[in-house]
């Protein structure tokens, strides 16, 4: 069985500072990181691993040169190989753009069984590269998977709902996006650093994919950048003063204003 | 898509439902697109899926949708990715609007991307405001990116429909007004067992306490003001009252009150939610940077130097024990308040 992991590299948003001057992201000095839904998504590829013979696993991304530390570090949680998809055209790619880089890739790869992904990227949120990649290849997808149990090529999964979850049974092939609730991710094992690090991980630019120069990258993107901000800071509020029953409609008025309630 | 982006007319709301009730966020997908119609000068319409809709297109349309486009079919009762993004993107690709709206509600996330992928245009995840450019009439759409350190402003320039996926609580509701007229309008629906890829086996529905801290649009925390174990019972009966969860500081998690699980702050979660509700929290430099970036953070605390006031929006130096029931009463009585102070 062929499963393969889409991985992204991200910065690790809950290091990341305001530079309160200038009103911009502070970049400098914040670590890259495997993006913590990916972990979960390697990870249940890698129990599988563990569980039947004949599974291996083949992580894969698209991004900059320097992506290849993250892909190494999914090689010593246990991954067989890595793949990079690296081209300067690929860069400013919106979700469409991006999924159809990706999706070119795990077509060139082929023969999947289970595509794993992460839920989202913690640099962007959008949750939206994983079906748009399910969509490319024609294939079902499961989002929001918090459960996963495998009987031949039958996939039982839970999806988590905002109030409960649904059970779902799909056949392969199917692209599933994890959340943290799946799994605990493993560390890198310590015998296995070493050989990662010697591994070969090839790099696969335009060149190598098919797909036309039409369709990846910025210009291909639908969706644009019109504008960036930082949020305005917040100010210190205001201290609601009076009896406690005057305090509570205050508290009300406030809730209702902002549409809470 | 067709390439002529004029034949692209007006804003269609996904009327997502589940187990035949309208989902919350609809009606705040209503009340803006209204807004977003009214500055076009085009029409509201809904598109709604489901088995025995009838009742809730009416009721949709009670909240100002023009049009209804209904699929009813028993092969649409409960959300598949497949049976819905075929209908939807049948339905897009015949009529053409040039603005589609979903909630960003964890089945609006799994459709969206889905439909935007297979008519080829663009899609705006999670959107917290929508405004109409006065001069071209096209769609400005501003998202959280970055854990909500920066705010992005995305515009869909030469694809169509401009797609947007909205977090559910911005957005002003839709006012309900029974007396509405609209137009109920059948689709074809081209669908059979065989497109249907996904087996939907059983929906379990769990206690609000499963849903995560960092998914809640409303938390109630308390710390060591509380005093004892018990205090966070009276959380819990606010936080039910406001479809909210519970969360807390450190000091009380290792006071042994709560779960680890409800831990805000730098080694537990953090949160940004639309309303967070610290209770006897003094403010702890890590509890802080897990918490302020909630939209409007309310702090109750008998300290009037703790630091938690500083970055309060609403501070209210008093007892937690007083505060909190009569806050958790008198939403009963929200209405009347309202007009009480109106008048």
């Amino acid at each position: 069985m062929k499963i393969l992991v889409c991985v992204k590299q991200v910065p690790d948003t809950t290091e990341v500072k305001i530079d309160k001057e200038k009103g911009t992201l502070i970049r400098e000095g914040v670590p890259s990181i495997l993006n913590p839904d990916d972990a979960n998504a390697l990870e249940e590829a890698l129990v599988l691993k563990e569980q039947y013979d004949d599974v291996t696993v083949t992580v894969v991304t698209m991004g900059p040169p320097q992506a290849d530390v993250m892909l190494r570090q999914c090689l010593a949680m246990g991954a067989d190989d890595a793949i990079l998809l690296s081209d300067r055209a690929f860069g400013g790619a919106d979700t469409w753009a991006t999924s159809n880089t990706i999706a070119a890739g795990l077509r060139k790869i082929g023969n999947y069984d289970i595509i794993f992904a992460g839920r989202q990227a913690i640099d962007g949120d959008t949750a939206q590269v994983g079906p748009q990649i399910a969509e490319k290849l024609g294939i079902p997808q499961v989002t929001y998977v918090q459960n996963f149990e495998l009987n031949g090529n039958e996939v039982t999964v839970q999806r988590q709902l905002e109030d409960g979850y649904e059970i779902i049974q799909v056949n392969t092939p199917v692209l599933l996006t994890a959340v943290k609730e799946l799994n605990q991710p493993r560390y890198m094992g310590v015998d296995k650093i070493f050989a990662a690090y010697k591994k070969e991980i090839p790099t696969w630019t335009m060149a190598d994919l098919d797909i036309d120069a039409d369709q990846v990258g910025l210009k291909a993107s639908p969706t644009k950048v019109f504008k960036s901000f930082t949020p305005a800071p917040k100010g210190k509020g205001v201290m609601l003063e009076g009896t406690t029953k005057e305090i509570v409609t205050k508290v009300i008025v406030q809730l209702k204003q902002k549409h809470i309630i | 898509m067709d390439k002529n982006l004029s034949l692209y007319k007006n804003v269609w709301v996904f009327a997502e439902q589940r187990q035949g009730k309208i989902t919350p966020v609809v009606i705040e997908l209503l009340g803006e697109g209204r807004k977003l119609a009214d500055e076009i000068g085009v029409e509201l319409c809904a598109i709604l899926l489901g088995k025995d809709v009838k009742g809730m297109a009416e009721e949709v349309i009670s909240y100002g949708a023009e049009k209804v486009y209904v699929a009813d079919s028993e092969l649409l009762e409960n959300f598949t990715t497949d049976a819905y993004t075929k209908v939807i993107t049948d339905a897009i690709n015949e009529i053409k609007p040039e603005i589609m709206l979903l909630g960003a509600t964890h089945i609006g996330r799994d459709l969206a991307p889905r439909i935007s992928s297979r008519v080829n245009t663009g899609l705006t995840a999670d959107c917290t405001k929508l405004e109409i450019d006065p001069e071209d009439k096209k769609i400005k759409q501003t998202r959280p990116a970055f854990g909500g350190n920066i705010m992005a402003t995305i515009i869909c320039p030469n694809n169509r429909p401009q797609m947007s996926t909205v977090r559910p609580g911005v957005m002003d509701k839709a006012v309900k007004d029974v007396t509405r007229k609209g137009e109920i309008i059948s689709l074809n629906v081209r669908l059979t067992v065989a497109d249907i890829r996904t087996k939907v086996m059983e929906v379990v529905k769990s206690k609000k306490e499963m849903i995560s801290l960092t998914d809640a649009n409303i938390i109630i925390s308390g710390g060591l003001g509380l005093g004892k174990a018990e205090g966070f019972e009276m959380l819990s009966k606010l936080a039910d009252k406001l479809g909210g969860v519970v969360g807390a500081s450190r000091a009380a998690v290792d006071a042994g009150w709560i779960d680890h699980s409800h831990q805000v702050g730098q080694t537990g979660t953090t949160v940004k939610p639309n309303l967070y509700i610290a209770c006897g929290i003094s403010g702890a430099i890590q509890h802080l940077a897990g918490m302020q970036s909630s939209d409007l953070i309310i702090a109750i605390n008998k300290n009037s130097t703790a630091p938690i006031f500083d970055v309060a929006d609403c501070g209210i130096v008093g007892d937690i024990y007083d505060v909190i029931p009569m806050l958790t009463e008198e939403l009963n009585n929200v209405e009347d308040l309202m007009k009480m102070i109106n008048k």
